[in-house]
């Protein structure tokens, strides 16, 4: 039975190497295409991008199905490396794209992609940042916790996800604007881990997605003090942005995901996703798995994820470039 | 006992259905090298679109349960550990199918899988609400201190020489630092692209218990006396059963260790089996059986590997922090149905929480129920010839290893890891240490840099990080087990020392 299904996988792999002939603007897209994710299955950003892709195979969508193909490691630069190199630029090769993540990676150096690697196609989904801190923690305002890690610097402790994610940038931000000192603790492990360092009180605070501490302070686990977005979100009305607490920190540290090509991709296809994939986005089914999931939905199209792209790039470089 | 009004759902003719398909299917997947549970739990979220929340989170539940046993069934019969979970499986499981023993150490496989998953998943209905403060009790000191607990086992894990162990396990420990750095950043050996996202656990599984195996077989295989099949006797079931009963020891010991290490968030199953089966060989009159076909460690690896399902879902739905990786998964699962974890959980979401409980408590009496179906035909695996099962077994390891991540990378990773440890084994040392120390590496690594900023932020002075991990209970005890067990493993070794040296004598 072992041997069936890995034969069952190898027919599956033949077929579809089978059909990749040239194909022509008319006809594209005329076999499935791939979708390359580069964390691993089951993580947030795999997670979105089955359920926004899972309506491609309609008539009125692409009509071809799409499939997930999950690189994970290195915090994605395995996966980004991978198709900055070796994708085809054939357009039966896409990837989810997480910003700031692979803008603040190619500004640290060390990969083999930059903001000019690839194209855009479409944004799904923005997950902004928020500092929570534990449900019995002494500060209910961001102010408070500020106002004490400027009198102690260094004695206040917030878990993130990983380096150059969103929540790194965000902590970044806040630190250059208040001026106060921060220690910033990576976790292995995602976002999950660092919301059980700030659960557990392992660390006075934390940064974490909006949609996990939606969830946590729902359970009565965590206190939210701010969101790092330029306007309140609409799962907390009651949350203020970091601006509106007095801070002048952007949305930086937004979470983007969406869908890219490598660059070399022939225009018509560029043109032909561009113009399908946001009504994909869009669609019924879509939108009321992202919402039942917590997943905030934010669909942009290519135009307004370049401009997104490129203020990012120019942000994050002032931001990084003395770390 | 509220959970008992909830059994009818499970009986619904649909729920019922993906419950037994899903049992299936779960074996078949486990038993294939390369598809872990977490990965088999992953590929089958998008068709739980389709269902209903409960439906769906039984078909989750069942796949989680049976793929975690079904990896049993390559571990003995090819010695291909399927997960991480079923490395200490291989050890004497392999060596009991060599002698034809096949069928009964597939029994015993799946009835102590079974019974340790029963009292598991029991856990997570009686304590959910006592066992949620445990699982976060455990700060990065803690969780640093039960990895190198983890690291004083190496020792005495399947070696004939303490040294060689130790030796093994830094091997392990070095490998595992490959890649990029998650916490400072730092690339790290990265001589090629392959090794950038550091080395797959599942791919170096696979090449450092099945390559060196193949190598073997084909070598072997030019002997004519050698290619001879293994005698199958059959094994009958009522036999095994009476076998199980005489099993206590080892049975408690797997189910206690799978238990507790399934509860605390960040080590998950990974270790629940090599640390019961060190434990049952520590407190086995039969010491010097373990490694040559011995069921004990067989009976505790099996039913700590599934009786850590059901504590690792606790942190899961009380606090929606996941145990394990599957455990991550399957928060994914829950939330595409708008199901949020949360301490109220069984009283928001009853039907669906307790028929998807009770579903996995009837699906391990499914998975005894296949598992020994098919343990009589497996075990027949045996009987092939040397040279096609080396064959066969080397089709399935590159298959296995690609299929992990899609990457040939990890193909070569896997043949290199192998190609090296079959001239490690041929120099005395064996493949499980160097495993264990891969799966720990990380671990007391990345709590030691976080409870070292930590300990920054907490404490003044030169001491800072010595204070933060050597204060508190929690530190202290764990603190008093790594010496006692580097004690135990010390004395012990130094007893049998010489006994050691001369069994490796005869070998040389």
């Amino acid at each position: 039975m072992k041997t069936m299904i890995k034969a069952l996988g190898v027919s599956l792999a033949a077929a579809t190497m089978a059909f990749a002939v040239p194909a022509s603007a008319e006809e594209y897209p005329s076999r499935p295409i791939g979708v390359a994710v580069s964390y691993g299955a089951g993580g947030a950003t795999d997670f979105q991008a089955r359920i926004v892709t899972m309506v491609a195979g309609n008539e009125d969508m692409l009509g071809q199905p799409i499939y997930i193909l999950n690189k994970p490691g290195a915090g994605g630069r395995v996966g980004w490396n991978w198709f900055a190199e070796e994708a085809e630029a054939d357009g039966y090769t896409m990837s989810a794209y997480n910003v700031p993540h692979f803008i603040a990676q190619s500004i640290k150096g060390g990969v083999k992609y930059s903001v000019d690697s690839f194209e855009p196609i479409a944004n799904w989904g923005a997950d902004p940042a928020v500092v929570v801190v534990g449900k019995d923690s002494p500060y209910n305002t961001i102010q408070e916790m500020v106002d004490f890690a400027k009198e102690n610097p260094g004695k206040v402790t917030l878990s993130g996800a990983g380096l150059f994610v969103g929540h790194h940038i965000a902590a970044l931000q806040i630190q250059k604007e208040t001026g106060a000192k921060f220690v910033y603790i990576p976790t292995k492990g995602g976002g999950a881990a660092a919301m059980k360092a700030v659960i557990a009180g392992d660390v006075v605070g934390g940064i974490n997605n909006l949609s996990d501490a939606f969830r946590a302070a729902e359970a009565g686990n965590v206190k939210i003090l701010a969101v790092a977005d330029l306007e309140r979100n609409d799962f907390l009305p009651d949350v203020p942005t970091l601006k509106e607490s007095g801070y002048d920190v952007d949305n930086a540290s937004v979470n983007f995901r969406g869908l890219m090509v490598p660059k070399g991709t022939p225009q018509d296809v560029i043109d032909a996703l561009a113009a399908k994939v946001p009504g994909m986005f869009e669609h019924a089914r879509v939108v009321k798995r992202m919402k039942a999931g917590g997943s905030p939905l934010h669909v942009m199209n290519r135009e307004e994820v370049q401009a997104m792209w490129a203020k990012r790039q120019e942000t994050l470089a002032e931001l990084l470039k003395d770390l | 006992m509220e959970f008992l009004s909830y059994f009818g759902g499970v009986f619904e003719p649909l729920a019922f259905a993906l419950l037994v398909g899903g049992t299936i299917g779960g074996l078949i997947l486990g038993a294939t090298p390369g598809l872990s549970p977490t990965m088999a739990v992953a590929l089958l979220i998008p068709f739980t679109f389709h269902l209903s929340a409960t439906q769906g989170l039984i078909l989750l539940g069942a796949a989680y349960t049976s793929t975690v046993a079904g990896g049993a069934v390559s571990a003995i019969l090819l010695k291909i550990p399927g997960a991480p979970a079923n490395i200490a499986t291989a050890l004497d499981g392999h060596a009991m199918a060599k002698k034809g023993e096949g069928a009964r150490a597939l029994h015993l496989s799946f009835l102590s899988s079974g019974i340790g998953g029963v009292i598991g998943v029991l856990l997570l209905i009686f304590l959910t609400p006592l066992l949620a403060q445990w699982a976060l009790a455990f700060g990065p000191s803690h969780l640093f201190w039960l990895a190198i607990l983890g690291v004083t086992v190496i020792g005495s894990l399947d070696s004939k020489s303490f040294v060689k162990g130790l030796l093994a396990g830094c091997i392990g420990l070095w490998l595992s630092m490959i890649g990029y750095d998650d916490i400072q950043g730092a690339q790290r050996f990265i001589f090629h692209d392959a090794l950038a996202g550091g080395i797959h656990i599942i791919a170096a599984l696979i090449g450092i218990f099945a390559i060196p195996q193949v190598l073997d077989m084909f070598a072997k295989g030019r002997s004519k006396a050698k290619i001879e099949a293994v005698d199958v006797p059959q094994h009958a079931f009522s036999a095994s059963a009476k076998e199980m009963g005489r099993s206590g020891r080892p049975l408690t010991i797997g189910t206690i260790i799978g238990s507790i290490v399934g509860l605390i968030p960040g080590i998950g199953g990974q270790i629940a089996g090599l640390v019961a089966y060190d434990q049952a060989k520590k407190f086995s009159p039969h010491k010097d059986k373990f490694g040559t076909g011995h069921p004990e460690g067989l009976i505790a690896a099996e039913s700590a590997n599934n009786a850590m399902v059901g504590p690792s879902l606790v942190p899961l739905l009380t606090l929606s922090i996941p145990g394990s990786p599957t455990a991550a998964v399957l928060l994914g699962g829950l939330l595409i149905h708008g199901i949020f974890p949360g301490s109220d959980i069984f009283e928001r979401n009853p039907e669906v929480i307790w028929t998807f409980i009770n579903s996995m408590l009837i699906g391990q009496i499914f998975m005894v129920i296949f598992g020994i179906v098919i343990a009589k035909q497996a075990a027949k695996i045996a009987q092939a010839p040397l040279p096609i099962m080396a064959s066969a077994v080397l089709v399935l390891a590159l298959f296995g290893s690609y299929s992990v991540q899609q990457s040939m990378g990890d193909v070569w990773i896997m043949l290199s890891l192998g190609l090296g440890m079959y001239f490690l084994e041929k120099f005395g040392f064996s493949a499980a240490p160097v495993v264990l120390g891969l799966i720990l590496g990380p671990i007391a690594e990345s709590n030691f840099v976080q409870g070292s900023l930590i300990a920054g932020a907490q404490f003044d002075g030169p001491w800072a990080q010595a204070q933060y991990f050597t204060t508190g209970t929690l530190n202290i005890v764990l603190i008093a087990l790594v010496i006692l067990s580097i004690g135990y493993s010390f004395l012990s070794h130094r007893a049998s020392g010489r006994a050691a040296v001369n069994v490796e004598g005869v070998q040389a």
